[in-house]
Formats: structure tokens, C-alpha cells, sequence
């Protein structure tokens, strides 16, 4: 037996190269986990066969010195990503039986360099929620509890089952995507690292779209270091997006440097919002001290339009994904209710494919985006995010990367703030004007609060600035120290 | 500015999404809620500001008008509710 818990990517990376253990013992310990973890609800689709037969490959190529940058890494991925013949359901009954006819470029890039597809991650409907509870397929499980406290807790989302595929060490990474942050949430709320590129810097090709302007990829992983190698083989120019940017990846892995001395790091007073958890603002300030002791400076910041950040991307997410969604016609793909009448076809289709906050959503992007209320809404909103994306330009010029909290507060209670929509976006608080400036951030696991749950640091950087938040982050987790496993309370006997 | 029912009905037909009455008026007061929360935005000065449509400064790329692909009508259709000799199927649109 492998010990896979104790393993992360990087290690898995060198077993395999220096023949510790074959990829295909591997992927079978990984698929064993998998089928005794149901109890989290992380995957929607799990692919052994498939997974067995890129594992055998890896051996093969691993035993002729033929080996690829990655390979052999058995890793899950987002239910978001087109997977060609593998089943992609967006988390979305609309989606339930679709089955991509390509590859979505992000993917490829990953078994281009050898990876292993251990299967399909659990997300938010069409990654929408904070919470992976408006999944057609049921909430996934954050693997950490409370001390003392059996309550399921919610692993955040929307990018759920790729945070708890890691935390559970289901898989030794896996693919996520951040649209007001969705990869850095669950990362926080399951000990995990969560890092989101630079608008522009993963391409968006065959990802199931939520809001174009917004939407971008990253992994979440065990640490930094497995951070920075899953983002250089997931990030490039790809032709088929035009928003992708012409612009060499850096080797993040070797590029990353633990030595911060006079990097100027920001800390911006609009974040110390009022529903930030005590012992979240008190490891805010150990994340200070930590990088103080380790040479890095200091310096206080403004982001003043920060609090506009949260309405007004509740104008752009849903008018840009009222647009995205109009495609699920019941014509081409997805679900159809059959009616002798097209738009009666059409209206029930979609009534019946979409959930209620996917319903919802399109609705409040319908309306923001209608004849009479654009201006005063959608254009309102476009301008509110020049000023926040202004704002984070003028910091940059005076700081190198900014700290914050990722979330305000651990991880909550399945059902606890469903019947609240405005409640349940104020998660994002934190994270959203991140995505409105396009910019990198990364989540990194930062200590446990009073009751045993998992808190995570914040690092913004400036745009394409992300070996400074691989090198600053890498500095994070070792004044931190070793961060715990979550016990396997999940696994059947 | 309030969103009554009157208008959930229209922007539910707009989006092509069926609501049944009794949903009309939890729709009508979330929808609300929500718009209200927006509505502190109000509170900003943006006369002179330039809307952001994009978060990317690069000009787009050009590429050369050719075909890139072409003979793949099965993978088009693989995934289509109702087809017919190579067609979408869908229900009788002209009387």
C-alpha cells in the first residue's frame, strides 16, 4: 500500500520517477480511496478504466525512459471541463447525459504532459454557489469537522469536489475555476492551496462557461510547490480563446524563491469587514508577523471602492451568464421536455434542466440587461469595476502583493444559509474583487480556528504576478509549519 | 425601482423560463432583495468613469480565413435530443 495521505504531488511526482512505486499501484490505491470515500459526495463521475489504461501507459513510457513531465499523476477533474467521450455535467440536470465530443485545451494540457484521470469533480450548478448545494447531484462534504461536533459541514464551492478530492487525498491534484471565487473559497474552507491565474493566462477553451469577463481556471493542491507545477502545465496561449494571452509560462516550480526580504506586502484596511471571525482576523496578523520576521515590509493600503466589489458583480456574474446559458435550448444538447410547441419546448426545457439558483440568476441577468434598466444596472456595475480594478493598480504601485483573509469566516453548516441568497453571496466578500481586476490570487491553508477548522491567507498579486505569490506563499506554509490531514472519519469499514 | 410581478412574468418569458404562479411572488421578493442590496452602488460617483468591459489590454489576434475542420455532422449531433437525417429535430415551427 501506498501511503497516498501523506503523499503530495511533487513526492508522487519523484516516487514515480525514481520507481518507489508504479503509476498503476498508484492509481488503483487512489481508485480504492475513491470507492470508500462515497460519504463525500466528490465526484460525480469516477473513469477506472480509463484510468487504468493512461496509468499502464505512464508505466510503460516511465520503464523505457520516456517520460513526460508529469507522469503518471493521477489527478480528478472539475465537472466543468469538457473531457472528450467522459460524461460533463456542469453539475446541471440540463447536462446530465452530456457527453463532449473534444477535449477542453486545459485538459489536454495535463495528459499531454502524462497525468492519469482518476474521474469527474462535484461542483456548484454551472459553478454557481458558494457552497457545491446547488449541485444536481448533491452537496459534496468537506472531509474536516468540528471537535466534538458531527454535523456535515459544507466544503464551500463552487469548485467543491476539487477541494475535498484533495483534502481527502482522493487525487494528488485536481482542477478547479475561480468566477468570483470559487477556487479559493473551498480551498480555505478544506485546508487546501487554491490558486487562481490571471485573467487570461489558462485558456477558457471546452470549460463550461458561467461569466466570460470573469471565469478562470487554476488548481487546487496540497501545497505551494504542487500549485506551481499543476499551473505550468494548465496555463499557456491557446488560438481557440481570444482572451488567452500570447505570453511564455515561467517555470513556476524552479522560480520560486523563499527569499522575501524588502518585498513590500499590503494590507488593505477595507477587509477588515464587519462578520470577520475573530480568530480569522487574529491569523491574519500571525500571517503579518510571520512575513515581518522573514524580512518582507509591511505597508498599510487602500482599496476604498473594496465593499462595491460583491453588488456589483451581482450585476455582471448574472447578466454575463443570463447570455452564456441562453445556448441550453433543448435543440443541440442537454435535456429536452418535449412539447407540439417550440417556445413551450424551449421554456420548459430550460424550467426543468436549470436549478433554482441557476433559474434565478438568469433571471436577475435578464432583467439588469433589459431595455430601460441597462443603465442604470449593467453600465452602473461596468463602471463601479473600473474603480475597483483602479484601486488595486494604484496599490501595486507602492506594494508587491496585497494579504488578506480568503473567507470571513470557516466553513458553516450544510443547509445553513440556503434559504438566504444575499447571505450566501456575502462568502465571496473577500474573494470577488480579485475577478473584477482580472488579477491572481492564491489561497493558502494559514492555521485552524478554535473549533478545528481549517483557515486560509489570501495573496493578491499584480497581473501575471503569480511566481511572487508561489515564492511569498511558499514562505506562508513553512512559518505556518505542517498543516494536518483531516481525520477519515468517511471511509467504510 | 421594484421588480413586481408583472415584470418576473416578462423577464421570465424573456429568458424562456417557466414559473408557475405560486413561484411568482418568492421569485418577486428575492429578485427584490437583491436588487435592492445592488442599488448601494448608487452611493458612487461614476460620471466620468469609463465602463470596463474586459480585463485583457491585447488586441485581438488575427488569423487566416481557412477551414480548420469540417465532416464531423455526427460528433455535432451526438448529443442532440431529436435528430433526422443529419438535422436537428425540433417541433413543427410554420403552420
Amino acid at each position: 500500500m501506498i501511503d497516498i495521505k501523506n503523499l503530495n504531488l511533487k513526492q508522487i511526482r519523484d516516487g514515480l520517477q525514481n520507481k518507489s512505486f508504479k503509476a498503476i499501484e498508484l492509481t488503483e490505491t487512489y481508485l480504492n480511496e475513491i470507492d470508500k470515500a462515497k460519504a463525500l459526495n466528490a465526484f460525480i463521475t469516477v473513469t477506472p478504466d480509463k484510468a487504468i489504461s493512461m496509468a499502464k501507459e505512464s508505466d510503460n513510457r516511465i520503464s523505457k525512459n520516456e517520460s513526460r513531465n508529469l507522469e503518471g499523476i493521477p489527478l480528478s477533474i472539475k465537472d466543468l471541463y469538457c473531457t472528450k467521450n467522459v460524461r460533463t455535467t456542469a453539475g446541471s440536470k440540463i447536462l446530465k447525459n452530456f457527453i463532449p465530443t473534444y477535449e477542453s485545451t486545459i485538459t489536454n494540457n495535463l495528459w499531454s504532459d502524462g497525468c492519469v484521470m482518476l474521474g469527474k469533480l462535484n461542483n456548484d450548478e454551472f459553478a454557481m454557489g458558494s457552497s457545491n448545494e446547488t449541485s444536481y447531484f448533491g452537496p459534496s462534504i468537506n472531509p474536516w469537522k468540528r471537535k466534538n461536533d458531527d454535523m456535515p459541514l459544507v466544503p464551500g464551492g463552487s469548485s467543491g469536489g476539487s477541494a475535498v478530492a484533495v483534502s481527502g487525498s482522493l487525487s494528488a491534484a485536481t482542477t478547479a475555476t475561480d468566477t468570483g471565487g470559487s477556487i479559493r473559497q473551498p480551498a480555505s474552507f478544506t485546508g487546501t492551496v487554491g490558486m487562481k491565474a490571471t485573467y487570461g493566462r489558462c485558456s477558457r477553451w471546452g470549460v463550461v462557461a458561467f461569466a466570460s469577463s470573469l471565469d478562470q481556471a487554476g488548481p487546487i493542491t496540497k501545497t505551494v510547490v504542487d500549485s506551481a507545477i499543476m499551473l505550468k502545465s494548465m496555463a499557456g496561449y491557446d488560438v481557440k480563446d481570444s482572451t488567452s494571452i500570447d505570453l511564455s509560462v515561467p517555470d513556476y516550480e524552479t522560480n520560486i524563491n523563499k527569499n522575501i526580504k524588502g518585498k513590500r506586502i499590503g494590507i488593505p484596511g477595507e477587509y477588515k469587514i464587519k462578520g470577520l471571525d475573530a480568530d480569522i482576523e487574529k491569523n491574519w496578523e500571525d500571517g503579518i508577523s510571520w512575513l515581518k520576521s522573514e524580512g518582507a515590509e509591511i505597508i498599510d493600503i487602500s482599496l476604498p471602492h473594496t465593499k462595491y466589489a460583491l453588488p456589483a458583480y451581482y450585476i455582471i456574474a448574472p447578466a454575463e451568464a443570463s447570455s452564456n446559458l441562453a445556448r441550453y435550448d433543448g435543440v443541440r444538447y442537454g435535456e429536452r421536455v418535449h412539447r407540439k410547441d417550440l417556445d413551450e419546448m424551449y421554456s420548459d426545457s430550460r424550467s426543468d434542466g436549470f436549478g433554482e439558483e441557476v433559474r434565478r440568476r438568469i433571471l436577475m441577468g435578464t432583467y439588469v440587461l433589459s431595455a430601460g434598466y441597462y443603465d442604470a444596472y449593467y453600465l452602473k456595475a461596468q463602471k463601479t469595476r473600473k474603480l475597483i480594478s483602479n484601486d488595486f493598480d494604484n496599490a501595486f504601485n507602492t506594494v508587491d502583493a496585497i494579504m488578506t483573509p480568503t473567507t470571513p469566516t470557516t466553513a458553516f453548516n450544510i443547509g445553513k444559509k440556503f434559504d438566504d441568497p444575499v447571505t450566501m453571496y456575502l462568502n465571496d466578500m473577500l474573494t470577488v474583487p480579485v475577478n473584477m481586476a482580472g488579477l491572481p490570487a492564491i489561497s493558502i491553508p494559514s492555521g485552524l480556528d478554535k473549533d478545528g477548522l481549517p483557515m486560509g491567507l489570501q495573496l493578491i498579486g499584480k497581473r501575471f504576478g503569480e511566481d511572487d505569490l508561489f515564492s511569498i506563499g511558499s514562505v506562508i506554509e513553512d512559518c505556518r509549519g505542517t498543516f494536518p490531514n483531516p481525520a477519515q472519519w468517511w471511509i467504510e469499514k | 425601482m421594484s421588480i413586481d410581478e408583472k415584470i418576473v412574468k416578462k423577464i421570465a418569458t424573456l429568458s424562456r423560463i417557466t414559473i408557475s404562479e405560486n413561484e411568482i411572488t418568492k421569485l418577486s421578493s428575492e429578485l427584490n432583495s437583491i436588487i435592492k442590496w445592488v442599488e448601494q452602488l448608487n452611493e458612487i460617483d461614476t460620471t466620468d468613469v469609463v465602463p470596463m468591459t474586459s480585463n485583457v489590454n491585447n488586441t485581438l489576434h488575427l488569423r487566416k480565413d481557412v477551414i480548420s475542420d469540417g465532416n464531423i455532422v455526427d460528433d455535432i449531433l451526438s448529443n442532440a435530443p431529436m435528430t433526422e437525417d443529419g438535422f436537428f429535430l425540433v417541433p413543427k415551427v410554420i403552420e
